[in-house]
């Protein structure tokens, strides 16, 4: 549940997702689920040319499971908060 | 880290609006698929209609129909919203599944023989 509210938190920022076939996505988070599924909207691709379908795309659903990493910006998340958070749920799991 | 849960929607709703669109579905295998959502489930599993497969090769493109389809939600990599105008892509070329297959054949023979020649040169370790 921590990286679910984590995710929250960041809802409307610009982030680029990762995937495990090497596409990175750039857009807006629009929502996250328990899942770690993300949704993105105004999405761009980086290096278009390589993925020709994705560019008419600009809202999408992303399978949490296929995520490899979520590229966040700057100072979006208080590391010594998540650090807290962390600490506090290890102790009560 | 308190974020209002109005803002979010459900687990479970992340789907359901984009029920009755049509979507770009991409496949781990790297497969594209066309068609309109008509059901999905938690595992992302999904029902898609009037889909076709979407074969893209260099400056070509071809759609094979497909039909009514269920998807295994664990093949699914994402799923994205494509206007209804502009569903043909820009700077491609429509051409019969066909010919299209037999461009993708071409194009796997050609990654094959690249393959083969870059384990060979890799076995010689010429670094």
């Amino acid at each position: 549940m921590l990286f679910f509210s984590l995710f929250k938190t960041l809802v409307g920022k610009e982030v680029t997702v990762e995937l495990k076939n090497d596409l990175c996505i750039s857009g807006a988070l629009h929502s996250v689920d328990q899942y770690l599924n993300i949704k993105l909207t105004n999405t761009r691709v980086h290096n278009e040319q390589k993925y020709p379908h994705m560019m008419s795309v600009r809202n999408c659903f992303i399978r949490g499971s296929v995520v490899r990493y979520v590229h966040l910006p700057p100072g979006a998340v208080d590391v010594e908060v998540l650090h807290d958070a962390t600490r506090r749920e290890s102790r009560g799991g | 880290m308190e974020a209002s849960l109005q803002e979010v929607p459900l687990p479970g709703t992340a789907l359901a609006e984009e029920l009755d669109q049509r979507l770009l579905i991409v496949l781990r295998d790297g497969r594209k698929v066309l068609g309109v959502l008509r059901s999905f489930d938690q595992f992302a599993n999904l029902v898609v209609e009037g889909s076709v497969e979407r074969i893209i090769v260099g400056e070509q493109y071809g759609d094979i129909p497909l039909g009514l389809q269920i998807i295994r939600g664990e093949n699914v990599v994402l799923l994205g919203r494509v206007d209804e105008g502009k569903d043909t892509p820009e700077g491609l070329t429509l051409v019969s599944p066909a010919v299209i297959k037999e461009a993708q054949r071409g194009e796997k023979e050609l990654n094959k023989l690249k393959s083969t020649i870059r384990a060979r040169m890799d076995f010689l370790d010429l670094e």
